[in-house]
């Protein structure tokens, strides 16, 4: 397998990977380092991973180990753990500023999630992966990810109504 | 759709028994309908989800660190080699100074000490002249 080749077969979900990493490690530039060294890890084992029938769950998969000994390991708890400045892309027009707001506060809310339950809400809601794939990914019991899925956005819109109320009254 | 069923569909979202196409119909929902306010905050949840999607990884993807790396390190080891041989080098170069150092110490401190001594006999037998030479006075 050559680079282009490797880079067809990788290009669908180096972006999903990328948000993964971020919505993980929460810095940017940790997010692509991860992204990147995930990339050489694919590549070095190019000849074993043409067998997988699904690259994809196999690339997340690791993926989400690597963040998470990142987050372990002593380097990680030098990172600056600070909300980064999280901007949006296209606004549309419409739009109220107070509505961009609370759009805003839902990746603070996210961010404050376990972090299991804030791989998988990444996983479900943003990524849209089926039940199974998302199972073998975070290697849990059906239930199991149910439940946490569940939790987790039970806790956004919790603190979103909250927040709402708040600002009404 | 109407908005019962997606009051039914959104409880379900809340308990994670919804199905792929059930969440693609309330994200289509909330992106394009008019939302009532107690179901306002889906919206919100919704419009972050899809606008999340957006991000995509920038950078140019390099597939050969190795080299780089490998370099770095070998360019890292020589360094350090050579740092330590010149170090052991004035080390020993600092050493033998010392050494010679001490060495003369001790040679003067010896050579002091037979000074004294010498000076010491030299008085001593300074005196017996001065008591010769009395004692030749007298007897003569």
């Amino acid at each position: 397998m050559n680079h282009p080749d490797f880079l067809k077969m990788v290009s669908p979900f180096i972006d999903k990977v990328f948000r993964l990493a971020k919505r993980l490690l929460i810095s940017r530039e940790e997010a692509e380092d991860a992204t990147q060294e995930l990339l050489f890890k694919l590549w070095k084992s190019k000849e074993k991973i043409s067998d997988y029938k699904n690259i994809e769950a196999f690339a997340m998969t690791m993926t989400k180990n690597y963040c998470y000994d990142r987050l372990k390991s002593k380097q990680a708890s030098n990172l600056t753990l600070v909300h980064t400045n999280y901007k949006e892309k296209e606004t549309p027009l419409d739009k109220k500023v107070e509505d961009q707001d609370s759009v805003n506060l839902v990746h603070v809310l996210i961010e404050n999630l376990p972090l299991q339950q804030k791989t998988i809400i990444q996983l479900r809601d943003i990524e849209q992966y089926d039940f199974d794939e998302i199972c073998k990914m975070v290697a849990m019991k059906p239930t199991a990810v149910r439940v946490a899925l569940s939790r987790a956005r039970k806790t956004i819109r919790e603190a979103l109504i909250k927040k709402h109320n708040y600002g009404v009254s | 759709m109407e908005l019962a069923n997606i009051e039914k569909l959104v409880e379900k979202y809340l308990n994670a028994e919804t199905t792929l196409h059930d969440e693609k119909t309330l994200r289509k929902y909330f992106k394009e309908g008019i939302v009532p306010p107690h179901l306002l905050e889906y919206a919100y949840l919704f419009s972050y989800f899809a606008n999340t999607k957006d991000e995509t990884f920038a950078k140019t993807i390099e597939l050969e660190p190795k080299k780089f790396k490998k370099s770095t390190v070998k360019w890292f080891s020589i360094a350090a080699s050579i740092v330590l041989l010149f170090s052991i080098f004035i080390g020993e170069q600092a050493y033998k100074r010392h050494q010679a150092k001490k060495q003369f110490e001790q040679i003067s401190k010896g050579l002091r000490l037979l000074s004294l001594n010498l000076k010491k006999g030299e008085v001593a037998v300074s005196s017996l002249y001065v008591y010769e030479n009395t004692e030749k006075n007298t007897v003569k």
